[in-house]
């Protein structure tokens, strides 16, 4: 509509100068493009980029939800760098959640898709068995393995109990209860499994064939040629696995609510106290930037260190 | 095993080769057995065999593997209790207006990317992948403010609105679609004279049923499952959703535990249902994405 106005008022060699003249097959086809982005370039501004630049502004703010925001500098950083020991536990607990679980799954997943990837009669009945956890979360699941680690009644420490192995209290034990939160998103697993699984049926079975005839063995096969040709996957699966571990939220509300001694304070669960219970939205906008910093930091390491590490055949082929 | 006792050695190789291949079959075979049984069957039979159980049977010691009587107790005392009919009618209304609202936007969006040339087309798409790694939490906040400014919180409006404006995600994989599917296809309805409107509609979605009903199943998911937005935005007890319902149910029945598991197993059924009428289309459609992203 706004090229067909702008004809209207402007000389006629103007508009080819501008290239708007709308009768253009490809003027006509970039409007439509605009016209079918709109959606997503409107929600992209209103949804994304704009409450990404307000949070940052709100970060140098005091600014309780009912009152106007009061612009105090760097006092929001100063404060969580200096006194706030929160601050400094949530990043603890994160940080070591991270480290624990990031590798954990990432092994348990591999290992899990080489053993889906066996040709087996049935085989689809694990594969589809072994996802079901990952389209069950949220309350229901962390519910569930409260009760399963209940330290007295679960079914884990009856079974422990059973073969002489006395059972730790889990959730209840500030030494257990981060490491009860990492097995119970371990067992979703297999939603990752699935992803290497595919990686591994797109390995064009040639490399095995020319691999087996110089000799290789089982373990060479697979440190030579599948985590190789699998390292695409793997990068991918590893910057999208680490932003949701930077992001654990539920498990921590329902079960353990940041406790025992705040030994499951998730990061998450920390700003949604200090903005939904506290009010305090200033500062959790300037606690969500940190850990904002910290995902893109970790994000660009990782991308930055893909070159050596990740292997594209196309690059091998150049 | 007449080929084992031959005498030519290149049929004993290949026998053994054969014994060795079937051997691993085996083995593969027992170990994730083993593992369905102790990581998926044992949680989720104990967790169905707690929920037919009062609470005598549950603490009983030595334990009681099997509930004896049978009480179905658990589960007409969680919908007497709690309005759970109706979290989940509120859960399910969210999810469709996120479905109607994705499967819609996300179509426009992902055919215009993968099929209309625009400047500055690449740069955009470029972004849009990039959103996908942007933390949650960072808008989390202003994005609140935004809406109570709006004056829609404790309406559904911020849990459903923000559908219709796409998912970086679900256009990501619509346009991997479109983007298999041939160009002598438009080209071809060009020139008959199609409008670029009818190429969508009439050529181009038939044949993305497939990543349609993944983008369908997965917002069902994630939206039966979502605990954080609904926490945030909804505070009128009747307005629940099932996940509200469920952590209620905790606050409620402490040490109820035959009732929060048949509420808990009640609250997944439905994502327990859709995922077996539909595995085919999302294993298959979440592992296309680590593949071609």
């Amino acid at each position: 509509m706004d090229a067909g106005n702008v004809q209207l008022q402007l000389p006629t060699s103007n508009i080819q100068f501008l290239n708007m003249n709308i009768r253009r097959p490809a003027t006509r086809e970039a409007i439509e493009g605009y016209i079918g982005i709109s959606p997503w370039l409107i929600g992209f501004l209103v949804f994304t980029l704009g409450p990404m630049i307000a949070s940052f502004y709100f970060g140098f703010t005091n600014w309780r939800i009912t009152t106007d925001a009061q612009w105090i500098g760097l006092d929001n950083y100063i404060e969580m760098f200096t006194r706030d020991r929160d601050f400094f536990q949530a990043l603890r607990v994160t940080f070591t959640y991270v480290i624990i679980a990031l590798p954990l799954n990432l092994v348990a997943g591999l290992a899990l898709s080489l053993l889906l990837n066996h040709p087996l009669p049935g085989i689809g009945i694990f594969r589809t068995i072994f996802y079901l956890p990952t389209v069950l979360s949220g309350v229901a699941v962390a519910l569930m393995w409260m009760w399963l680690l209940n330290p007295d009644y679960g079914v884990i420490n009856s079974l422990l109990g059973a073969v002489g192995i006395p059972g730790p209290k889990w959730f209840f034990d500030p030494d257990t209860a981060l490491l009860s939160i990492v097995l119970m998103n371990l067992w979703r697993v297999g939603g990752s499994a699935i992803i290497y699984l595919a990686g591994l049926q797109n390995i064009p079975p040639h490399l095995y064939e020319a691999a087996e005839m110089d000799g290789a063995g089982v373990w060479s096969k697979l440190w030579n040629v599948t985590i190789p040709m699998l390292t695409p996957t793997l990068f991918f699966q590893l910057v999208m696995e680490a932003i949701d571990a930077f992001q654990v939220f539920t498990a921590a509300y329902i079960i353990t609510d940041g406790g025992p001694m705040r030994s499951t304070l998730f990061y998450m669960l920390y700003m949604f106290r200090t903005a939904f219970t506290d009010f305090e939205m200033g500062y959790a906008s300037a606690l969500a930037w940190i850990l904002g910093i910290i995902i893109m930091i970790f994000t660009a390491l990782v991308f930055k260190s893909s070159p050596l590490w990740v292997y594209y055949e196309s690059e091998a082929k150049r | 095993m007449t080929t084992l006792t031959a005498s030519q050695p290149r049929a004993r190789a290949f026998s053994s080769h054969a014994l060795v291949r079937r051997a691993n079959s085996i083995a593969v075979f027992l170990i994730l057995l083993f593992l369905a049984v102790v990581v998926i069957g044992i949680p989720v039979g104990w967790v169905l065999l707690t929920s037919f159980k009062d609470a005598k049977q549950i603490f009983a010691w030595p334990p009681n593997i099997f509930p004896d009587p049978i009480r179905w107790d658990n589960y007409t005392g969680v919908i007497e209790s709690l309005p759970f009919i109706r979290f989940a009618a509120n859960t399910l209304f969210i999810a469709i207006f996120n479905i109607i609202g994705r499967v819609v936007s996300c179509s426009i969006v992902a055919f215009a990317f993968a099929r209309l040339r625009f400047p500055g087309r690449d740069f955009l798409f470029m972004v849009l992948l990039s959103t996908m790694m942007i933390p949650h939490q960072v808008t989390l906040i202003p994005t609140f403010a935004l809406f109570q400014k709006l004056g829609w919180v404790g309406t559904y409006l911020p849990l459903i609105v923000p559908a219709f404006f796409g998912a970086a995600f679900f256009i990501f994989l619509m346009r991997q679609s479109i983007m298999t599917l041939p160009r002598g296809l438009d080209e071809a309805a060009r020139i008959d004279g199609a409008t670029t409107w009818d190429i969508f509609v009439r050529i181009i979605m038939p044949l993305c049923i497939p990543p349609m009903v993944l983008i369908t199943v997965l917002t069902f998911l994630w939206k039966w499952n979502d605990f954080l937005n609904p926490l945030i935005y909804l505070s009128n007890y009747d307005d629940y959703t099932i996940q509200l319902g469920l952590n209620m149910l905790k606050g409620r029945f402490n040490i109820q535990w035959g009732m929060i598991m048949a509420g808990s197993l009640l609250a997944m059924s439905p994502c327990v249902i859709i995922y077996f009428l539909t595995q085919k289309y999302l294993i298959g459609g979440i592992a296309n994405v680590g593949i071609k992203g």
